[in-house]
């Protein structure tokens, strides 16, 4: 192997931030859009995937060994399926009303292309402690996208957060962010706004070179 | 003639009204990455469509007769190997892992079938066939047949989930085409330099979504329309 593989550490941090799955590589865009109305859905998505990413991912990589090259995306599909399964159920169980709520969404995380890149990427190839801190470090990222979004969405669009009011009774809630336009917008805008971030920081860098030299 | 006002309802409703990917997010991935030519747009949809029906096909036949709480053929195992008569037979935890070979499986054959009697259009879709195992708009479409078949009160038919998955489809098809007729205007347009990618397209959405909220309340017009009609 030319490039050493990163390690748990590496995987740990880049999932945070340097490689955040939504604002740095566009996945899993569905139920980001779709659960970030208000901070209690998100956050209760945010756990359901955690969950089934670092149970698939020390799975996937327990039995890498065992892994045929055409059959692996189906052993990935049936063993994320199967942990699906299971947070369906759970939450089906102890919060049913949060359950319904989410309703097509909590399914849907089986084909949320995060979990099956981070199985592609990283557990099919590295050992189990490797992976967990990267399944670890990719959820981070995940939860702290969601959480950015669904706290503009909320406080602008129902005056509160995780349910406890902030602003003013007399605020003219802004519908529209929490209908499904509104979603749209604040992740546009808010990919701007970390991009304008980062090219400033580069921009930044470039001319304390410039100024050495 | 019920049955008609009904399809037409749910035609409509995942067509325009529900549109798949601006109301219930679901197929974000290819809308946002194969939306840059009008063309290949236009193949996606057309492929999207195809899978998301014969997925439905499966998937409905699946459900009603193995899967939903009371299906026959489970019944009909328990009883030939002595179980008690009279127990309802649940196997819905077993859906989502069904659904999602179903869909593996049908995309398969699919891209079997179309590289044997169809090589020129096989050619033109290349990568994006396999791809759209991983397309949520069709677990999605399974998920509402599952969720008809649920009760026992109101269960839908083939036809309905067909009328489904086929108007989900167009809808997912216009949405796309739409998106890439407005990013190849974008390409001579001078977006703030942070915008660009994905960023602008995420707006050029939120406003084609806002669009779309306008088609709300359709579905009952054209029930008036159809009832009227008919009585004719």
């Amino acid at each position: 192997m030319s490039i050493p593989e990163p390690t748990a550490l590496e995987r740990l941090v880049n999932g945070i931030l340097p490689e955040n799955p939504i604002y740095r590589q566009f996945l899993g865009m569905c139920p980001t859009l779709a659960v970030t109305g208000a901070m209690k859905p998100a956050m209760t998505m945010a756990l359901a995937t955690a969950f089934v990413l670092i149970s698939a991912n020390v799975i996937i990589s327990w039995m890498r060994g065992l892994l045929r090259p055409h059959l692996r995306i189906l052993v990935f599909t049936l063993t994320i399926a199967t942990f699906v399964t299971i947070a369906d159920r759970f939450l089906a169980a102890y919060l049913y009303e949060m359950s319904k709520a989410l309703g097509p969404y909590v399914p849907l995380i089986i084909v949320n292309c995060i979990i099956i890149s981070r199985c592609e990427i990283c557990a099919s190839k590295q050992n189990v402690g490797v992976a967990l801190a990267d399944a670890v470090g990719m959820s981070l990222g995940f939860a702290l996208a969601l959480a950015s979004l669904a706290t503009v969405r909320e406080i602008l669009g129902s005056g509160s957060w995780f349910g406890i009011r902030l602003l003013p009774a007399d605020w003219p809630h802004w519908t529209i962010m929490i209908l499904s336009p509104g979603a749209f917008f604040t992740l546009g805008l808010l990919l701007a706004l970390v991009n304008w971030l980062g090219q400033r920081r580069a921009g930044a860098a470039a001319l304390r070179t410039k100024a050495k030299s | 003639m019920e049955i008609v006002i009904t399809l037409a309802q749910i035609a409509i409703g995942a067509a325009l009204i529900n549109n798949f990917v601006l109301h219930y997010f679901v197929g974000i991935c290819p809308f946002l990455g194969v939306s840059r030519r009008v063309d290949t747009a236009v193949g996606m949809g057309l492929a999207v469509t195809f899978v998301m029906t014969i997925a439905a096909m499966l998937s409905w036949v699946f459900t009603f007769y193995i899967l939903r709480p009371g299906a026959s053929l489970p019944a009909w195992a328990w009883h030939a190997v002595g179980g008690a008569p009279g127990t309802t037979i649940d196997l819905s935890v077993l859906s989502y892992i069904m659904y999602i070979f179903v869909i593996a499986a049908s995309v398969q054959f699919v891209e079997m079938y179309v590289r044997k009697f169809f090589p020129a259009m096989y050619k033109s879709f290349g990568v994006y066939l396999p791809l759209i195992t991983t397309n949520c708009a069709i677990l999605f479409a399974c998920l509402e047949i599952m969720k008809h078949l649920q009760e026992p009160s109101r269960l839908w038919g083939m036809p309905e989930a067909l009328t489904l998955a086929v108007g989900g489809g167009l809808g997912f098809t216009l949405a796309i085409v739409l998106m890439a007729g407005i990013r190849e205007e974008l390409d001579v347009c001078d977006v703030p330099r942070a915008l660009r990618g994905p960023g602008i397209a995420l707006i050029v959405a939120g406003i084609l979504a806002m669009a779309f909220m306008g088609f709300a309340g359709v579905d009952r017009g054209i029930e008036t329309t159809l009832t009227i009609l008919m009585k004719k």
